[in-house]
């Protein structure tokens, strides 16, 4: 028996490498800031008051019947989470033209939605791209969208290294000049993983040049209220494009804002022009779903809608996330403040500038390589990292070690 | 204009749309004998008393990790369930040549599989490879292997109606004629929708042409326990392919066998030539679902792994399995007693030969209509019906049913 004999191994991912590495190691003060989670003081992952509570509820007392769920979720999950991205006053939702979908985590969604757009988005030929994506982005991202059978990728430019910010210039002239018709992915907030996002004004000429170029917007909002600690504002750029007539897909994550991690909550939004189209659009993502994971696990999504469904819930969950964004923005300002007493040269504000759960150092790959091998602190190879994973123990220690990777002579 | 407006309204899934019907009916004496899911004698959902002990213990334990999970899955889980299906003292497992990975579901578990076999297996992205589906079998199994890619589905005769069992010869035929490598999807017990499996020695002689043929095994195990109230004996089948020395892959639900449907708990298991070809496999598969849900949830796979790793929980969960094996067990003997009572005309040796949760009634599609349209019991055009759909209640009604059915229309 051989039928296994040419599957070649697939070598370890960077994440994977660097995880590895760091669980070998056995120094003291060694610290990990490239992970996925949102942690809180404790270094555990947060999870706010309110969904913990929900959780022991639910667990001592479970409502949910022991049968198949719908392909596309819980209905009352959808609609909360679907109110949550648009706001429940959105015109798209009182035209009844927006289609939600429960999927397992963000993931899911990115990928439900790269199915939908690579058979339907031009229904008359076989559309494979191109689909545009931030320059950095998740590395999945790409794995995902080709999965999906989208053969053609193409970057725009979005992170300016040596400033340490957003080319905005440089990312509209990407917009201007590639294909009209393209499919641009857009980090709502959050932008994994430089931490930095469009202002208000940058989102208004960005939407100016997909209106022009008659682009399609597939936003991703991994964290909603978790960047800014404000709901509303951490999905303007989505709400934005939706009060302009934009048709749009929207790929939601509730594991950071709800710490549902394990529970793989995700949902995909699909922002038609025309309620005539639903149905049909509808029925397609089912029959996608059907070949992908037939349904998704409904004990995560059964507690965000229970939280969003209850006005005391709902603020109390606000208060929670509320919280633990301010501690991160503590935390930003505590290493910027500490590194300017170290005597760092160079600016740190853009630290404060960025929000959500990551932030870039600018450190580059001999640095951030110091960092790990000579103070064993762990970073991701683009020079961001989690900052939720600093806490009063070893900010003084992350401090220090990014000061000396930054002087010391190589 | 809209980026959907060409999109066409897909056709609806013939089951759900059945139980749709059967919603909207409102006539009082009206049965469901579609949908594949346990019912009590009270024809309600079952939450199993272990899955509700277990549940309970789950919600109580500080202790548990809230991030996500691995990849591949929560390894409890994929060992205790890898071991299920192969046994305890599997020499397989023994030698290091068994892996598992957590699926969402059956369906998720068939999906890397698939994935995995149309880019590794027969050569590299080999869509031509001929995939080998029983005539009939669970219509998502084209769904599937079809949006994997592979562009050659065939059916390998099966049921034979005329006799209403098991077309052997037709099956071994088909084998002997498969080109080599081909891949063949059997069920490990409990054929879906037929309820007819091979005996012990049909299965032998099956086993024997896949190794001559060269023929890769996949296996779809969505029964184990619930089949025959034995763990061993639904199991039994792959055990013998494993000890024949047959690398093989087995989807498993735990869908079924532990009321866990809204959990979505699967798992692939893999059965390698030896530790490194696993390995190889594994990472692949690990990067194929990187690109659908990035990691499982966890709290099905908690659930069982929790249960199987505990003498105790296991000796209760055994005794579940069996209540839900026996109710159905009791229904098709008492269905069958009741219509040979009437003498109602044609054989009824199958509601009882016949094994799982379905049964392939031999109604023709003008006598379910029948059903349907006159008595308001709902079954599948095929004349499958779920036995756990019968209850004390109404099997005298569904019973005079079928008589008049048969005796009135042909």
């Amino acid at each position: 028996m051989r039928a296994f004999l040419d599957t070649p191994a697939v070598p370890p991912t960077q994440q994977a490498r660097l995880l590895a590495a760091f669980s070998r190691d056995a120094h003291p003060d060694r610290v990990y800031l490239a992970g996925g989670e949102h942690l809180n003081e404790e270094g555990k992952p947060t999870i706010p008051p309110i969904v913990s509570q929900i959780k022991q509820q639910m667990g001592t007392d479970p409502t949910l019947i022991p049968e198949y769920p719908s392909a596309l979720g819980l209905p009352e999950f959808s609609r909360r989470a679907t109110e949550l991205a648009l706001g429940r006053e959105s015109r798209a939702i009182t035209e009844n033209r927006v289609l939600g979908v429960q999927t397992v985590g963000g993931a899911g969604a990115v990928r439900l939605g790269a199915e939908l757009l690579r058979r339907w988005y031009d229904a008359s030929s076989s559309w494979r791209g191109p689909v545009l994506l931030s320059s950095p982005c998740d590395e999945s991202l790409a794995e995902i969208l080709e999965a999906a059978g989208i053969g053609e990728l193409r970057q725009y430019q979005f992170w300016d290294a040596e400033r340490c910010g957003l080319c905005v210039e440089k990312l509209l002239e990407d917009l201007k000049e590639c294909p009209e018709q393209s499919v641009i992915v857009l980090s709502a907030s959050a932008h994994y993983p430089t931490g930095v996002d469009l202002s208000q004004e940058d989102w208004k000429r960005v939407s100016e040049v997909m209106l022009m170029r008659r682009h399609f917007p597939f936003f991703l909002m991994p964290a909603q209220g978790m960047c800014k600690g404000d709901i509303d504002q951490d999905a303007w750029p989505v709400r934005h494009c939706v009060s302009l007539g934009m048709e749009l897909l929207c790929a939601q994550s509730f594991s950071h804002n709800f710490g549902l991690y394990g529970d793989r909550v995700g949902h995909l939004l699909c922002v038609l022009r025309e309620n005539s189209l639903l149905l049909a659009v509808q029925s397609q993502a089912e029959k996608l779903v059907r070949t992908l994971w037939s349904c998704p696990s409904v004990g995560g999504a059964h507690v965000v809608a229970t939280v969003l469904g209850n006005p005391a819930h709902f603020v109390e969950w606000q208060a929670g996330i509320r919280g633990a964004v301010e501690r991160c923005m503590l935390v930003r300002e505590s290493l910027r403040e500490k590194l300017r007493l170290l005597g760092s040269t160079g600016q740190w504000d853009h630290l404060i500038k960025q929000g959500g759960l990551y932030c870039s150092t600018g450190l580059n790959d001999q640095q951030v390589e110091f960092l790990a091998k000579r103070r064993h602190v762990y970073i991701l190879p683009n020079g961001c990292l989690n900052i939720s994973a600093i806490n009063s123990r070893n900010l003084d220690y992350v401090a220090e070690s990014i000061h000396m990777a930054l002087t010391s002579p190589f | 204009m809209s980026t959907f407006t060409e999109v066409p309204q897909a056709a609806p899934v013939a089951v759900f749309k059945l139980t749709a019907d059967f919603r909207e009916d409102s006539h009082p004496k009206k049965v469901n004998l579609g949908v594949g899911a346990y019912r009590t004698d009270d024809c309600q959902p079952w939450v199993l008393p272990v899955v509700k002990k277990v549940e309970r213990m789950i919600c109580e334990d500080q202790s548990l990790n809230h991030e996500y999970l691995p990849i591949l899955g929560l390894p409890e889980f994929r060992s205790s369930a890898s071991k299920i299906a192969l046994g305890d003292d599997s020499p397989a497992i023994k030698e290091q040549r068994v892996g598992g990975v957590q699926s969402l579901g059956g369906t998720g578990a068939l999906k890397i599989g698939a994935e995995f076999l149309r880019r590794w297996y027969n050569g590299t992205n080999n869509t031509a490879t001929p995939v080998y589906v029983s005539a009939p079998t669970w219509e998502n199994h084209n769904g599937v292997f079809s949006d994997a890619g592979f562009k050659d589905i065939r059916p390998y005769r099966y049921w034979d109606a005329a006799r209403r069992g098991l077309d052997l010869t037709g099956f071994l035929e088909d084998m002997e004629k498969a080109p080599e490598h081909s891949i063949f999807v059997l069920h490990a017990c409990a054929h879906n929708p037929t309820g007819t499996d091979p005996s012990q020695e049909e299965w032998k002689k099956i086993a024997d042409v896949m190794k001559r043929k060269k023929l890769f095994v996949f296996f779809d195990s969505a029964y184990q326990g619930f089949a025959s109230g034995s763990l061993e004996k639904d199991a039994w089948a792959i055990r013998f392919f494993v000890s024949e020395g047959l690398e093989l892959f087995c989807a498993q639900s735990f869908s079924k066998n532990f009321g866990l449907y809204n959990e979505r708990v699967g798992n692939l298991t893999v059965v390698a030539k030896d530790g490194d070809n696993l390995n190889r496999v594994l990472s692949q598969m690990e990067k194929i679902v990187r690109t659908i849900w990035s990691n499982p949830p966890s709290q099905g796979a908690r659930i069982v792994a929790k249960t199987l790793t505990s003498p105790e929980l296991f000796a209760e969960w055994q005794g579940n399995v069996k209540t839900m094996a026996d109710r159905v067990l009791l229904m098709r003997s008492e269905l069958k007693s009741k219509l040979l009572a009437m003498t109602t005309p044609g054989t009824w040796e199958h509601i009882t030969q016949q094994i799982g949760m379905f049964s392939f009634t031999g109604l023709n599609p003008k006598q379910v209509e029948y059903m349907i349209k006159e008595k308001h019991i709902y079954l599948m055009a095929s004349g499958r019906i779920n036995m756990c759909g019968l209850t004390t209640k109404n099997i005298d009604y569904v019973a005079e049913s079928i008589h008049e059915a048969v005796s009135k229309v042909q």
